[in-house]
């Protein structure tokens, strides 16, 4: 199956492409629309959110501060239970430690839950090359992977396809389907399909939203059950997520739970809230008799060490920021051309690729402050969002250590334009001299003003300027007797 | 690529080279993590506002007393025409269970998952467990598989019937693990179930039954209430 290589530097032709399909401009914001009203639902009181979310901010912000001690009790306590922990810099080492897990096990097949990691690393495709299959149980990522299409929402993954689209899929692809789009006959179809992969897979791979230092537990939140599915049946369970995602205490768990299940889905709680402390214990019947955690750097490392950039792993990933987002709302998450679209994929992209291909995406905001207003967290995502554009005009502080990609954003005319800007704006009587040149040859304005008379009319200097007009107002005022 | 050996290491060192130029984030010690601004503490009031709670997620709440929840539970295998259940051996309602359900329709989960497998995928219409306790904020109820009572048990059948305590209910999550002093150790799987499992992933239209049992019915027993 081949699915094209998503490309981040592709943003601006395709969130183009995207403006001008109504129906999927009308599916996005209908989803959208939906889910704004379903969290404002459950936080009724905006002190209340407030409160709460002070109290996700400061989990998230010690456990930020203490991430090295976390990490290594974390490990420690896995260790004790019997869980391999192992790490990888880059996606390509985490497919490493996957293949090599999978061979060990001779397996030819795994059943995966939702997990935005696994997406980052690609491991379907990475897996397909060595001839084990990967396959997507959470309904909506079931679809897409069925379809050959890539994920558009964080949380709802398959929001831009209509239950006709889905009807088509199941028809085309699933042997003896007859076309249906009656969505509880849908939902049946695929739990049929998926529940003989899952009595059947050597090995569950599950992603993580919390895990916790001092019980060496693997928190998971969902609705389906194929997560349980994932750590229950197969004998083999690998878990991996991000190294930011260890909180220390497992009591931070009730609120962070809470901020996630009302900012993501406007739910009070999700049907699941598992917690896998290791593997199969003696006398047990089932669960995995074998158990890995994965640990992704990918760039993370490099959003940490800079005080400028760490807030960004205080992510809870719940998609309330792209819900929320004029941007993502118009142009949908697969303009993006990356794992996590939205403002929080616009704060974590160019991490995990480097400024250079993902310059644009920090640009996709009208910093209205929205994202900001209703992250659990209190991620200041609107100022990350400047410090990423300060960084690819390479403007930074020197102090500061630069990113990978810094400066890609610069560009020539640009520099000139404002160095050329900050002149006349600083001296009045070149300002004067040059207002006076423009509204005399206004004729003279160009019809083509690159990317602005793309989507707008040319810009075009008034007659006169606002100093002449008042100036001659004042002058016919004082000759009047 | 290959697996690096030196990752680990790498990380740490990047990680420890941060500098933390803000000061310290205010504390939370001790967190105070209640939404409400006065919980109900009563037995009963827990016990009223779980089985609200839960049948708001597709629950199906049954009041009975510790003396007839066996027939209750009778009444409701023959109503729903149960046909092949699954339970564990050895627990507080075992014995109950065997007096109660025809012994043609009752198994035991007595085998290892990879010998069971096919059977529980095919057989089973539904499990029958215990749970330790319940949340009655978000109406859910707290799973604590163990030797006895499998994790699959409460997963796989398509419905799953669970028989809980009015006594043991609390009144939110953070309230309950700091009770239970979870954090001194936890079971290899323990689980907040609130409904059957559900999806809204196909146009956001809301479907049960997406992996995991498509019908979840709570026996509740009043034990609470006098004469039980
Ligand atoms: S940045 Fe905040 S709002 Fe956006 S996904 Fe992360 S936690 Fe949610």
């Amino acid at each position: 199956m081949i699915i094209e290589k998503p490309d981040p530097q592709a943003f601006k032709s395709r969130s183009r492409e995207a403006v001008q399909d109504p129906l999927l401009r009308r599916n996005i914001r209908e989803a959208m629309d939906f889910l704004v009203d379903r969290r404002a639902s459950q936080f009724p009181d905006q002190a209340e959110f407030e409160r709460l979310r002070a109290i996700g901010e400061s989990i998230r912000k010690d456990s930020l501060r203490r991430l090295p001690q976390l990490l290594e009790k974390l490990e420690a306590r896995l260790q004790e239970l019997g869980v391999s922990v192992h790490y990888a810099e880059t996606p390509a080492e985490a497919n490493a430690l996957f293949r090599s897990i999978a061979r060990r096990h001779q397996a030819r097949c795994m059943v995966k839950g939702k997990s935005m990691v696994s997406e980052e690393i690609e491991l379907n495709h990475e897996m397909e090359k060595v001839g084990v299959s990967c396959i997507e149980t959470d309904m909506g990522e079931y679809i897409l992977q069925l379809a050959g299409d890539r994920p558009s929402h964080i949380i709802m993954p398959a929001i831009h396809k209509t239950k006709e689209d889905i009807a088509k899929i199941f028809a085309g692809k699933i042997p003896d389907t007859a076309y249906t789009d009656d969505v509880d006959e849908l939902i049946s179809i695929g739990r049929r399909e998926l529940r003989t992969h899952f009595r059947d897979a050597p090995i569950g791979v599950t992603g993580a939203n919390f895990l916790v230092a001092e019980t060496g537990t693997i928190v998971l939140v969902e609705n389906e059950g194929n997560g349980r599915m994932c750590t229950s049946i197969p004998e083999v369970h690998i878990a991996i997520t991000g190294i930011e995602k260890v909180v220390d205490r497992l009591d931070s768990i009730a609120p962070l739970f809470k901020l996630l299940t009302r900012s993501a889905t406007g739910q009070a709680v999700t049907t699941y809230l598992n917690l896998v402390t290791g593997p199969r214990r003696p006398g047990e019947r089932d669960g995995p008799r074998e158990m890995h955690l994965i640990l992704l750097d990918n760039g993370r490392t490099q959003a940490y060490r800079d005080d400028r950039f760490r807030a960004t792993l205080q992510c809870i990933r719940c998609g309330a920021c792209m819900n929320h987002c004029p941007v993502y709302t118009r142009v949908g998450g697969l303009s993006y051309g990356t794992t996590y679209p939205g403002p929080i994929g616009s704060i974590i992209s160019p991490h995990l690729l480097g400024l250079e291909s993902t310059k644009h995406l920090p640009t996709a905001s009208s910093l209205c402050g929205a994202c900001g207003d209703v992250c659990p967290v209190g991620i200041p995502i609107p100022k990350l969002l400047l410090s990423l554009r300060q960084a690819s005009q390479n403007t930074l502080p020197p102090s500061s250590q630069p990113l990978i990609g810094q400066g890609s954003g610069r560009s020539i005319p640009e520099v000139l334009a404002w160095k050329i800007w900050r002149l006349l704006y600083a001296n009045p009587q070149l300002y004067a001299l040059f207002t006076w040149c423009a509204t005399r040859m206004r004729w003279l304005t160009p019809s083509y003003q690159g990317g602005w008379t793309r989507a707008r009319a040319p810009l075009r200097p008034a007659r006169r300027s606002l100093r002449e007009l008042i100036s001659q107002q004042e002058g016919k005022a004082m000759r009047k007797p | 690529m290959s697996i690096n050996p030196n990752a680990r290491k790498a990380i740490f060192e990047r990680l420890r080279s941060a500098s933390f130029p803000e000061k310290e984030p205010p504390s939370i010690d001790p967190p105070d993590f209640t939404t409400a601004a006065s919980p109900p503490v009563g037995v009963s009031e827990l016990a009223d506002l779980y089985a609200r709670q839960a049948t708001l997620s597709r629950s199906e709440v049954i009041s009975c007393s510790l003396s007839n929840w066996g027939t209750t539970l009778a009444d409701l295998v023959q109503r729903k025409r149960f046909r092949s259940i699954l339970a564990g051996r050895n627990t507080w309602i075992s014995g109950e269970l065997s007096r109660q359900i025809p012994h043609d329709s009752l198994s035991w989960f007595d085998e290892d998952m990879f010998s069971f497998k096919l059977r529980l995928f095919s057989e089973f219409d539904t499990g029958i467990t215990t749970v330790r306790s319940a949340v009655a904020e978000t109406g859910s109820l707290v799973v604590w598989p163990d030797t006895q009572e499998p994790r699959s048990l409460s997963l796989v059948p398509p419905t799953h019937i669970a028989i809980l305590r009015a006594s043991s209910i609390h009144f939110d999550l953070a309230g309950l693990m700091q009770a239970e002093a979870w954090s001194r150790g936890l079971p290899s799987n323990a689980l907040l179930v609130s409904g059957p499992s559900k999806t809204a992933d196909i146009q956001r239209i809301l479907a049960f039954g997406a992996h995991g049992p498509k019908e979840l019915i709570v026996l509740l027993i009043r034990d609470d209430l006098p004469g039980t």
